[in-house]
């Protein structure tokens, strides 16, 4: 390769009339002093200046443009007859293309105030038209799998199955070992501070209260709402990008009864189960800290769960369940069908599904605590 | 031929995918400044071998040299120094999703080139107009551009860094006639200005008759034949024969041959 020499451009106004001479290689390396020396020599007069271009050493598209904006199209048909075949080609080429392109300005700075307003603005306008959304998503959803519960010979076993053994089957060990360690933590907590009043053995109450009506559907509906509200989301979310949703509507199905109702049905059907084994796990973990630090025995702890504990508290337990996995799946679906092309969105997406999903939990739940209140369940 | 100098070497390539053989003891060279068209029937590997060369894939056996290195031996650093003089134009275009298509274009300028934005922006400008983009398109997201419109983006970004090796999968693939003669031209005008070496993988006959230098056949695992399209034309193979005299050969060669008695 030959040795690089360093490109310029100076206007020579002692000739008549002024030589614009052009040396060196106009290359991308030097593409910053370049533009800053042409745009500089732009300003000056020199339209009316001859260009030199003999010196010019290597040339690449970068230098190319450079030159084109520089000389303009007239100068460059006269004085690139000395140039090479190829550079003239490559000056040419560049030049026809660049015409019409001017780099767009850039839009002026706003008030940071009215910015804010703004993002408030749409942030609130984005809720609610979220929540509309998700509103007749659920009725789409029920619609559907009312008119498909008339229907046997299109019930889809198969799917159903598939996805109950992602969400439930595979996510039973972490929901049992989470609900273990939050069991044993609420029993150490209860351990502690009633240990004050000399009423250690109501721990016991404790651990199984909270666990039944509250504790063990929350936790498992938090941990599906991460776990399958965003693996449902990225599964839809990137069948929508590749165009495989547009795909599944051409060929005459229906995306709500091949994707969704599969997915409601089995987290309605796994969510319940993964309560009843959170709520084991958690009683499980109770008993045993009470039996390591307080004396109170496996057996005793069960006596008194059977005493003390009616069976209503397990019921309003169970019961939030479907409501939580209907809510979950619905979201994680919606989530997916408003995927929009690129990668970027699928992420978007995935993090409002568990967000939103986690909320609308929580929010339900208290809901459903003053319910059971004030009905005295 | 033996007094050009080879810019890729590639000597007895295999590739296998399990049980499943895609190459085997296959060569190939690019020589400096030419046009080499891989062609090859669905499935013969054609992308493997891009891949193979561009070091996304290690080949099972065989050895690749380019600009005489053998890249998989390379150290990182000295790697990425010959990577950047690789332009490469995938099949789909690769666009980064996240970013506009002037700063797709713009970031191996900034990141290689080590350009302010503003100057690696103004350039992308350049570059896009030069692949034929049209301006409205420049600031959209590449979710938003028609197919070819994603062909032509991506070839800007290919070309950021003024490349000594230029690779194009199926580069008029998607194109209207009249995008796909330009993006011809545009290959031929880079390839004469910048001394370019490209290898390009495409099933567009005309581009084929138009711009090659050479044709390399990728057929039974290895390279059947490769030479000017005259000479692979006369190869006796029912493939090649089957290729460049169907309909579509014929009708692309008679095309080509008018543009050039217009010429």
């Amino acid at each position: 390769m030959e040795p690089m020499t360093t490109p310029s451009a100076t206007l020579d106004t002692t000739c008549q009339p002024a030589c614009l001479r052009i040396a060196g290689d106009w290359t991308l390396a030097h593409y910053a002093s370049l533009r800053r020396d042409s745009e500089q020599l732009r300003t000056q007069s020199t339209s009316d200046a001859i260009a030199d271009l003999s010196q010019l050493g290597n040339l690449d598209t970068a230098g190319a443009s450079l030159l084109a904006e520089l000389l303009g199209a007239e100068r460059l048909s006269h004085c690139t007859e000395d140039l090479p075949e190829a550079s003239r080609a490559l000056l040419k080429t560049v030049y026809c293309s660049v015409q019409d392109y001017c780099i767009p300005v850039k839009a002026p700075e706003r008030n940071v105030l009215l910015l804010l307003l703004e993002r408030i603005g749409s942030a609130v306008d984005t809720l609610w038209q979220d929540s509309l959304q998700l509103l007749g998503f659920v009725g789409l959803i029920l619609e559907t799998l009312v008119r498909r519960l008339f229907q046997p010979h299109r019930w889809r076993v198969t799917p159903v199955v598939a996805h109950i053994e992602q969400t439930g089957l595979d996510a039973a060990p972490i929901v049992a070992l989470l609900t273990f360690l939050v069991g044993a933590v609420v029993a150490f907590l209860g351990a502690t501070v009633l240990a004050a009043f000399g009423a250690t053995i109501f721990t016991v109450d404790l651990v199984a209260f909270s666990f039944l009506r509250e504790f063990a559907v929350l936790l498992t509906a938090i941990l599906m709402a991460g776990r399958t509200a965003s693996a449902f989301t990225a599964q839809i979310g990137s069948m929508k990008a590749n165009e495989e949703i547009d795909a599944i509507r051409t060929l005459g199905l229906n995306p709500m009864e091949l994707l969704v109702v599969p997915r409601v049905l089995a987290l309605l059907i796994s969510l319940p189960l993964l309560t009843f084994v959170a709520m084991i796990c958690g009683i499980v973990g109770g008993a045993v800290v009470c039996a390591l630090t307080l004396d109170i025995s496996p057996a005793m702890f069960l006596s008194l769960l059977q005493s003390d504990i009616g069976v209503q508290h397990f019921l309003v337990g169970l019961a939030k369940a479907p409501f939580f996995a209907f809510l979950i799946a619905a979201i994680g679906c919606l989530e997916g069908f408003k995927v929009s092309g690129s990668a970027e969105s699928v992420g978007a997406h995935t993090t409002s599904a568990v967000v939103q999903s986690i909320f609308v939990v929580i929010v339900l739940d208290a809901v459903a605590a003053l319910f059971c209140m004030e009905m005295g369940w | 031929m033996s007094g050009r100098e080879a810019v890729i070497e590639a000597r007895g390539i295999c590739n296998r995918f399990g049980s499943q053989s895609v190459h085997e003891q296959l060569d190939l060279d690019l020589y400096r400044g030419e046009i080499l068209a891989v062609v090859g029937g669905s499935g013969s590997g054609k992308s493997v071998l891009l891949r193979s060369i561009i070091g996304l894939r290690r080949p099972n056996e065989g050895l690749i040299k380019v600009f005489g290195e053998d890249l998989a031996s390379l150290r990182d650093e000295q790697r990425s120094q010959v990577e950047r003089r690789f332009g490469v134009l995938f099949q789909k275009g690769a666009l980064f999703s996240s970013l506009t298509v002037t700063e797709n274009v713009a970031l191996p300028l900034i990141e290689h080139a080590g350009l302010s934005r503003d100057d690696a922006e103004h350039l992308a400008g350049v570059k896009l107009a030069l692949a034929g983009l049209p301006l409205s398109a420049a600031d959209k997201y590449p979710s938003s551009l028609s197919g070819g419109m994603i062909k032509r983006a991506a070839l800007a970004r290919a070309l950021a860094l003024d490349p000594d090796i230029l690779f194009l999968d199926e580069p008029t693939a998607g194109l209207d006639p009249i995008g796909a003669a330009a993006f011809d031209q545009l290959i031929l005008t880079l390839r004469d200005a910048l001394g370019l070496s490209v290898f390009l993988i495409t099933h567009d006959l005309d581009t084929l008759y138009t711009i090659t230098d050479r044709v390399a056949v990728l057929s039974q695992k290895k390279v059947l034949v490769a030479g000017p399209l005259a000479e692979v034309e006369q190869t006796n193979d029912p493939w090649i024969h089957e290729y460049f005299h169907g309909p579509r050969g014929r009708a692309a060669e008679h095309a080509a041959a008018s543009a050039g008695q217009e010429r």
